[in-house]
């Protein structure tokens, strides 16, 4: 390990950023009290709809959501953010390294959680994990955790359902990544990995501890992560909202009982295969889902619905593709979609 | 002469790497080969797990991040002394 000391530029931690953050919080708490009269005001005094019209509903729901999920994303995604900053792949390795089956899985999900991780780096990351000698099935554990446990999806979640059902979320998330890693590592999936992985020869050293952020560094990246991620999803939450509110106002109530709801068995994979073309889409996707489900939709049906949307990405399966046999992304695809699908079972059979 | 290294295949934040090195060196006016390695056996081999990656004379001194340009231009620095010593 390398102690370059040098490269640690000559900075002090001021005051003003944590004051700026500080200010920003308060200002945020002091909105979000108001968020219902805003949106009461705005849609029956300025525009001057009349409570109980279909219109007034639905007006009266985007004008309310909008700014409330974007609110939520902005405080969520800079949260988690400042959270990641303690972490790194570097440190998740060394915490995994040497860890049995079993454990390792359930540290997996855990750190695939809380590691910055983009899914661009999906490949060094495979082969530097898997090359230091941490279980496949293991590896494959984080691997599951990190799109399906998603700070994105998380705030949606929060802001339109509740804490109770975003807690259900991470929870099984957590879960299918765990039991997933777990019965991957039992498959020998080693035969499955392509042959060149084997062969890369992974360096030295690396730089686990060089990078060590003040507080400022840690405040000023995750504002320019926030700007950044919430720049890209907006357009996909206003759209969403306003469909679901479009939903929520017309479509009548229990309408959508009969196909989605606790007897059509049917529903719970066919949402799973809706899911898989949506990925990374769970911005727009969890406002439409709220609405479904106000209008009769089961809830298993929708939570397998929403993980499939994030957990089951093609772009990611691409990028893995380069690592991994077709078999084993089959494998890998398989397990998760059966294990969202049961998931989606369970919660319709306990919950009513 | 200084040899700047960039690793990573086509993440977005490898060009904007490349484009601060290359402000970097050319800040200093120093002479400095720089190289995009793209190859993943060539990533691995500095045993880099999230891309970009930085690497100055061999060394790599940054991953899975930007660092700013006045980061970059304190390992140029660096680098130039430790080869005037070396």
């Amino acid at each position: 390990m390398s102690t370059h000391q040098a490269a640690s530029l000559p900075t002090r931690q001021g005051w003003r950023l944590p004051a700026l953050a500080l200010g920003a919080a308060v200002l945020w708490i002091i909105l979000w009290g108001q968020l219902q009269n805003l949106a009461d005001w705005l849609t029956y005094d300025l525009i001057g709809l009349t409570p109980g019209m279909h219109l007034a509903e639905s007006v009266n729901f985007f004008l309310y959501d909008v700014p409330k999920i974007l609110m939520l994303l902005t405080a969520m995604i800079f949260m988690v953010t400042i959270i990641r900053s303690f972490f790194s792949p570097e440190r998740t390795r060394a915490l995994l390294g040497g860890k049995r089956e079993g454990i390792g899985n359930v540290l997996a999900a855990g750190l695939g959680v809380v590691t910055p991780f983009c899914s661009c780096s999906a490949v060094p990351l495979f082969i530097g994990f898997v090359e230091t000698g941490i279980p496949l099935g293991v590896t494959f554990s984080f691997l599951i955790a990190t799109p399906v446990v998603n700070e994105v999806a998380l705030a949606m979640l929060f802001g339109l359902f509740g804490w109770r059902i975003a807690g259900l979320y991470l929870v099984t998330g957590l879960m299918i990544a765990i039991l997933g890693g777990v019965i991957i590592g039992r498959l020998k999936p080693e035969r499955y990995v392509e042959d060149f992985v084997w062969q890369i020869k992974v360096g030295q050293g690396g730089q686990d501890d060089v990078y060590k952020p003040t507080w400022d560094d840690r405040l000023r990246d995750a504002a320019r992560v926030t700007r950044e991620i919430v720049g890209k999803v907006w357009p996909f939450v206003v759209i969403g909202i306003a469909i679901g509110a479009g939903i929520l106002g017309y479509v009548p109530e229990d309408f959508l009982g009969d196909i989605m709801g606790h007897q059509a068995w049917w529903s719970v994979p066919a949402a799973v295969v809706l899911g898989i073309p949506l990925y990374s889409n769970a911005a727009g996707v969890i406002p439409v889902v709220y609405a479904l489900m106000e209008k009769g939709a089961a809830l298993g049906t929708v939570l397998a619905f929403m993980m499939s949307v994030v957990a089951l990405s093609l772009p990611e399966m691409l990028i893995l593709r380069r690592v991994l046999k077709p078999h084993l992304i089959a494998v890998f695809v398989g397990i998760v979609a059966v294990a969202i699908i049961l998931t989606g079972y369970l919660f319709n059979l306990v919950i009513r | 002469m200084l040899t700047v290294k960039v690793l990573g295949s086509g993440c977005a934040n490898c060009q904007k790497l490349e484009d601060s090195a290359r402000a970097a060196v050319t800040g200093l006016g120093v002479e400095a080969k720089i190289e995009k390695v793209t190859d993943i056996a060539g990533i691995m081999s500095y045993n880099v797990l999230s891309t970009p990656g930085l690497v100055i004379n061999e060394k790599l001194v940054s991953s899975g991040r930007l660092p700013s340009e006045a980061e970059i231009t304190t390992w140029l620095t660096d680098a130039l002394m430790a080869e005037e010593a070396g």
